[in-house]
């Protein structure tokens, strides 16, 4: 007997989960001498009010839905991949190397090659924790954490000293070609005499990550692999006996996630910036993290949860412009829900369970 | 490479092995129990932060360490409470503790100091200075063992002293006392322990705060012995490599003690050079810094030898009725 209606679960748990990370950041904000109102009302404004706030958010969603995507698939197969920023840094490498070195005719035809260059590099750079997982035991957890590190040492070695213009002081790759550049909000949707998104970063690679989305989600549900894949998540003998293997699934689904992971890299690297710079991740393969959990691993609540931590990045933008709140609120933000969505899952839901088995029993 | 240049690296080894020593030991305890914490890194974070804002508030070492100890404990209470009563994931709990410690630190610091997420630099009794070991002077210029004395051993701040006790200390507890036994017990078959009618809850909460202590002096070590205030992100990892070197000791005390002054020289080699001239090929500096992680992966590989974790490690225990 299910003791939860499945909208409970699905909707109930991760709304109270994230109204209690509300009301503890509230009272952090207040602990720190600001008003939470006040904070939260700027936040709306400057994220939500405006086509130049949404401009942000939605590009800033751009990035946590792959991501997002990347942590979820990994949490099908039960594994925690702490790589996505990692994976997103080799992506962003592959990104750059192929509008750099590929004369491109059209922004279109280039879109496809560094799509595919983003996932290539983002799932090598899954492969070798995915075979140190799959054939040597060793934890994945901290494999990836540690491929984190050398992919940030590795890209600072490569922009210093390789790819670096001569004579140009910053450690970044020249600027990609002007047919590499990708349309943005702005060049799409406004009007001779309504220019909306004025000045936003978000490009058509937000588009990319909605039908990542939807293939994410025929994947799981609707695959062979992406049976597979859930099968070895719920259990491994289980999925043992049924003949699939184990190491074999462990690497693809890391490779699959290290892949959307690098798909990040188009969002920043050639629609945003238009040449690779050191930290373009920005930790948003972190944020991935939180994101997964939220959306419960399933790529429509991924999609909602993008979105919704989108918001918080720019707001809390917003707010490290105007107040003395600074842009860290956003990582507090981040553990808080982690913390209740993901670890303490259980003291939201426990009393819940026992709140429908209550009423059901009065109904009977 | 003469012999001083020796001695300062060595010398250098010790300090940046020291708060790894803290924080790998402090994983010790927790995982010996089975539960598994990569929050090390938050917990040692918020600890060097409490204890440096409190020594520059109060003027006192002393008080700053024991508010580190303080703010460290307390996470790993959140934590305890996370993966010990609602049975939640445990590893997803550490990164949660992770990203609270740095958010909150920062977040915390502008607010009390407005310094761009640091805290105004120690002086005097606000910091722990290097202590000299009694007859360090006089056997300063005796030949080899002199300088091996004075200035390798002798010079450190107490909490290094601390810290390296702390070793024999840790084997004693795990494998000549009867709470020892029971932690070792409990984290391979909790339900054995259970069966005797010794609490599991109890013991782990015990290994958690044990593990938030060790971590609140490793914290205070890094803010007010090593450097002389808190700076944004200062553990810079020494958490993870702390994890990795446990992994690598196979948990056990001794051996914790031989992975972090392995991983203590990488740092210490970091820090002295900037590149590394190795049969006349020239290494970079980013080669140099990536060395730790490169070789904790070779560890996790499993080329220096199988680790076996402790059984019961992350999994939550379920009472049978």
């Amino acid at each position: 007997m299910q003791k939860m209606p499945a909208w409970a679960d699905a909707v109930l748990v991760p709304l109270i989960s994230l109204l209690l990370a509300a009301i503890l950041s509230a009272l952090v904000i207040i602990g720190i001498g600001e008003n939470p109102v006040a904070a939260f009302r700027l936040m709306v404004d400057g994220a939500l009010m405006r086509s130049a706030g949404w401009g942000y958010t939605l590009y800033y969603a751009t990035n946590f839905m792959f991501t997002g995507l990347a942590v979820a698939v990994a949490f099908h197969a039960r594994m925690f991949n702490i790589g996505g920023e990692g994976q997103a840094m080799l992506g962003g490498l592959g990104v750059a190397l192929a509008c750099l070195y590929i004369p491109w005719p059209h922004w279109s035809v280039s879109l496809i090659g560094t799509t595919l260059a983003a996932m290539l590099f983002g799932a090598a750079w899954a492969l070798i924790p995915a075979w140190l997982q799959a054939k040597r035991g060793s934890h994945i957890v901290i494999t990836t954490i540690m491929f984190n590190f050398i992919a940030a040492t590795l890209l600072n070695y490569l922009l210093v000293n390789v790819l670096r213009p001569k004579g140009a002081m910053d450690p970044a790759t020249a600027r990609f070609p002007e047919a590499t550049n990708l349309p943005t909000f702005r060049d799409m949707f406004s009007t001779a005499d309504n220019v909306l998104f004025r000045g936003t970063p978000a490009n058509v690679s937000f588009f990319i990550a909605v039908l990542a989305c939807v293939l994410v989600w025929l994947l799981i549900w609707r695959t062979r692999l992406g049976y597979e894949i859930r099968a070895f998540g719920r259990s491994e003998p289980a999925a043992l006996y049924a003949g699939i293997s184990p190491a074999r699934i462990t690497m693809i689904a890391l490779m699959i996630s290290g892949a959307l992971a690098g798909l990040m890299a188009v969002n920043t690297t050639q629609g945003e910036a238009e040449r690779l710079i050191l930290n373009s991740t920005e930790g948003a393969g972190f944020i991935g993290i939180a994101v997964a959990l939220m959306g419960r691993s399933h790529p429509l609540g991924v999609f909602l949860a993008a979105i919704l931590f989108g918001f918080l990045y720019q707001g809390g933008a917003e707010l490290a412009l105007w107040t003395t709140i600074p842009r860290e609120l956003i990582i507090v933000i981040q553990a808080l829900v982690i913390l209740f969505t993901g670890a303490l899952d259980n003291m939201v839901r426990m009393p819940l369970e026992r709140l429908f088995l209550a009423l059901r029993r009065k109904e009977s | 490479m003469d012999f001083t240049t020796l001695i300062q690296l060595l010398d250098s080894t010790i300090r940046s092995a020291t708060p790894l020593l803290l924080a790998c030991l402090a994983g010790l305890y927790s995982e010996r129990s089975g539960i598994f914490d990569i929050g090390l890194e938050g917990k040692m974070l918020a600890a060097a932060f409490f204890s440096a804002a409190v020594a520059f508030l109060s003027g006192s070492a002393w008080i700053g360490l024991a508010a580190g100890i303080a703010s460290s404990v307390t996470l790993a209470l959140i934590h305890a409470l996370a993966s010990i009563n609602f049975r939640g994931n445990q590893l997803i709990s550490g990164v949660a503790i992770n990203f609270l410690a740095a958010g909150m630190t920062v977040l915390v610091a502008e607010a009390w100091f407005s310094q761009g997420g640091r805290t105004p630099s120690l002086v005097g009794l606000a910091r722990f200075e290097p202590i000299k070991l009694p007859f360090a002077d006089q056997v300063a210029e005796f030949p080899f063992l002199g300088p091996i004395y004075a200035e390798l051993l002798s010079g450190h701040s107490i909490l290094v002293y601390v810290a390296l006790a702390m070793v024999p200390m840790t084997w004693w507890v795990l494998y000549r006392s009867r709470f020892g036994l029971r932690l070792r017990a409990v984290g391979e078959a909790p339900e054995a322990v259970d069966t005797a009618g010794v609490s599991v809850i109890r013991l782990r909460y015990q290994a958690v705060i044990i593990c938030g202590v060790l971590c609140g002096i490793a914290g205070a070590y890094m803010a007010t012995g090593l450097q002389a205030n808190f700076t944004k992100d200062m553990t810079a990892n020494r958490g993870f490599i702390a994890l990795a070197a446990l992994i690598f000791a196979k948990w056990r005390p001794w051996h914790a003690l031989m992975a972090c002054l392995l991983f203590g020289f990488l740092f210490a080699i970091e820090t002295r050079f900037q590149k590394i001239d190795l049969l006349g090929v020239t290494l970079p500096l980013q080669f140099v810094q990536a060395l730790p992680y490169v070789l904790t992966v070779v560890i996790l590989a499993g080329f220096v030898g199988r680790a076996t974790p402790p059984r019961a490690g992350g999994e939550p225990y379920v009472k049978e009725r």
